[in-house]
């Protein structure tokens, strides 16, 4: 190994990889066979965060960071003045196999900016992943990520060898990919998605009449979208994430806050804040959506097309539907629960096993785990002291928020500080 | 009247186990259960010292278990939590669990069952976090080596995620702490217990026990951990909030700061 030269492009190609935000290493169901190497079949693991927080589970870098394309949002775009490197498929190999001994990370990520063409660099990515499980008997996770105008053989490929496979659609609307991406075409993203979905239907079926079926991509795809590059609604983004979730099984979307990168009269200017309140929310209310049985029509609409910054999203909600609550925490059904701001999923299921044994009241309510802070204004329980001015909208809002200490609360506050 | 007592057992799970069956089956009024190295003879009550056996041990377990499957992995976690006192809570636990009609339902208003579930769920997070935080260094006999130091004896929990991934290679992970180990022989695992008289941290200084190739490793992964956060989103606070500081001496990552 050549320490000096694997470590110059460790630096390089790690640092063109990491605006890349899914790290997720879980819902695969890859086990440990005949003694080899890893297991992906549990949940996943976060081994360690980097310094902005964020959680490190995988071995993310670029295959290579030279590109053809010119994409104004991204590092790697071929105007841009960086310093350029490639790995070997080796290379890749090693390093994962020798971070993965060692217990630093579940597996690998793996992109790559397009040098030739689209299908001659997914071959590139497929060979890494092929020799991984086939030669060094590597059952880790493999995340690739599907270069756009990939060929259908090529994704299929893929699949048999990656634990999930991704395309990032980028830009949420396709007038701002036009003006961003303008070498990109918005089918050239949506049709390796596509076949990918087809893939892992046709496979499942198959798997039902025969049980030796390899296994097609088992923790199913994602994609990522950027955030705050162009002008669109948070509306825009949310109804464009269903659209995905439903037409293409997506198993998650990413919203990746604009990180400046280029001075371009298209972008916002280098210097500008990362917009992480607003992508913050836009996880929220993704949540909301998957786990909590909101649509996203009540949440956003056109006389809504923006979540507020300032209250999370179901809070913002119930105080647009206050003839909903209040909600009687001991006969309510779990859905009506779950809408309760304060409650959260875990919450929602201890109080349906407690219930019934007793009544419960505030108490036991802030045993449980229950943000009371927030929750009693929409609620009633066994016990008589519960909010019983009738309260509007407005005045929750701002009892809510006085007793709060977000940790964003700086951001959006009015009031300068007097002593910084 | 049965006289109270307080159960001296020997620290082990099965010791536990073996008096919380000899209280149900003599009936005795329980005032507290202590290991053998921290006994304190209550004022007013008598002690009596149980020996542990596997068979009984196995009837309350078993006993439990088929109560409820979620009760019996929360009862030994929170025994692992070594917190003061935990056996009597458990011993309540256990009577109550005992009683109850239907023990798959756990009430979560009931202060005993909630104690417990926070307890386990404490445990329950540092075996994850352990699970995260093994930094293997590999040793010039061609063994991966791994300090920790947890907050709670949670090695028996991790030993069977470490032998379902790393089945082709042979690893030891050592708890500083409780000066005992796991080890796996590519067989199977062992517990094995050590003095070792240098505790190897991720140190910046080398040790001849480990391969040279081992520090181009730990540069490069040390170089990736720099190279990924990104500069205009950095958040110390919620570093630190997930990777507390009292680990860091242990993660190579980290060997510059700890």
């Amino acid at each position: 190994m050549n320490f000096q030269r694997i470590q110059e492009k460790l630096n390089i190609l790690a640092d063109a990889a990491k605006y890349d935000v899914s790290c997720s290493s879980s819902g695969s169901k890859r086990s440990n066979t005949n003694n080899g190497l890893g297991d992906s079949s549990g949940m996943g693991i976060c081994h360690s965060y980097t310094e902005d927080g964020r959680c490190i589970s995988l071995l993310k870098i670029l295959l290579t960071n030279h590109c053809i394309f010119d994409c104004a949002y991204c590092v790697t775009r071929k105007s841009n003045d960086v310093k350029r490197a490639a790995f070997k498929i080796q290379e890749v190999v090693d390093l994962t196999i020798n971070f993965y001994r060692r217990n630093y990370i579940e597996g690998l990520f793996l992109s790559s900016g397009i040098f030739k063409n689209a299908d001659y660099t997914m071959e590139r990515l497929i060979a890494v992943a092929k020799k991984l499980r086939e030669e060094e008997r590597f059952n880790g996770y493999i995340h690739l990520k599907s270069i756009p105008g990939a060929s259908d053989e090529l994704m299929y490929e893929a699949g048999l060898y990656a634990d999930r496979l991704s395309v990032n659609i980028e830009i949420p609307t396709i007038s701002g990919l036009k003006l961003l991406a303008p070498d990109k075409k918005h089918e050239d993203f949506t049709k390796p998605m596509l076949k990918v979905k087809n893939e892992l239907i046709r496979f499942k079926n198959e798997r039902k009449i025969i049980k030796s079926t390899p296994k097609y991509a088992p923790a199913g795809q994602s994609t990522q979208m950027i955030v705050g590059a162009t002008g669109e609604t948070d509306k825009d983004i949310m109804y464009s994430a269903t659209y995905y979730y439903k037409k293409y099984n997506m198993k998650r979307v990413y919203y990746s806050g604009y990180v400046p990168v280029a001075e371009d009269s298209r972008l916002p200017s280098i210097g500008s804040q990362v917009p992480m309140l607003r992508e913050n929310r836009l996880y929220q209310t993704d949540w909301l959506l998957r786990f909590y049985g909101f649509t996203v029509n009540e949440i956003l609409n056109n006389d809504h097309p923006n979540l507020d910054v300032d209250i999370d999203p179901k809070l913002s909600w119930a105080l647009r539907n206050l003839h909903h609550f209040p909600v009687d925490i001991n006969t309510a059904d779990k859905q009506m629960l779950a809408r309760v701001p304060g409650l959260g999923i875990k919450s929602v299921h201890k109080i349906i096993n407690a219930r019934r044994f007793r009544k419960l009241n505030w108490d036991h309510l802030k045993n449980i785990g229950v943000a009371l802070n927030r929750a009693k204004y929409f609620m009633i329980c066994d016990s008589r002291n519960w909010e019983r001015r009738d309260l509007d909208a407005d005045r929750i809002k701002g009892m809510i928020l006085k007793q709060s200490v977000g940790k964003f609360r700086n951001q959006y506050s009015q009031q300068l500080a007097l002593f910084n | 009247m049965n006289l109270s007592k307080t159960l001296i057992y020997d620290g082990s799970f099965n010791g536990f186990l073996t008096a919380v069956f000899i209280a149900f089956e003599e009936k005795l009024e329980v005032v507290d259960i202590q290991r053998n190295s921290q006994e304190q003879g209550g004022l007013f009550s008598e002690t009596e010292t149980i020996f542990t056996n596997v068979e009984k041990a196995k009837r309350v377990w078993n006993g439990i278990r088929n109560k409820s499957n979620n009760s019996i992995s929360q009862i030994y976690f929170a025994f692992l939590s070594e917190a003061d006192g935990v056996e009597l809570i458990l011993y309540t636990y256990i009577r109550k669990l005992m009683s109850s009609k239907n023990g798959k339902q756990m009430d979560y208003s009931d202060g005993t069952v909630l104690r417990i579930s926070k307890l386990a769920r404490s445990v329950g997070r540092e075996k994850h976090r352990m699970e995260a935080f093994v930094r293997f260094q590999l040793t010039k006999d061609d063994i991966y080596f791994a300090n920790i130091e947890p907050d709670f004896d949670v090695l028996p929990l991790i030993s069977k995620h470490f032998r379902s991934r790393y089945a082709d290679q042979q690893w030891l992970i050592y708890d500083v702490k409780r000066k005992y180990g796991i080890y796996y022989n590519l067989e199977r695992v062992e517990m094995v217990s050590l003095n070792l008289n240098e505790i190897h941290f991720n140190k910046i200084h080398k040790s001849d026990a480990f391969l040279n190739e081992e520090y181009d490793y730990q540069t490069l992964w040390n170089d990736y951990f720099k190279s990924t956060h990104i500069k205009s989103r950095i958040n110390r606070k919620l570093h630190t909030q997930h990777v507390p500081k009292r680990y860091w001496k242990y993660l190579s990552e980290k060997k510059e700061t700890a």
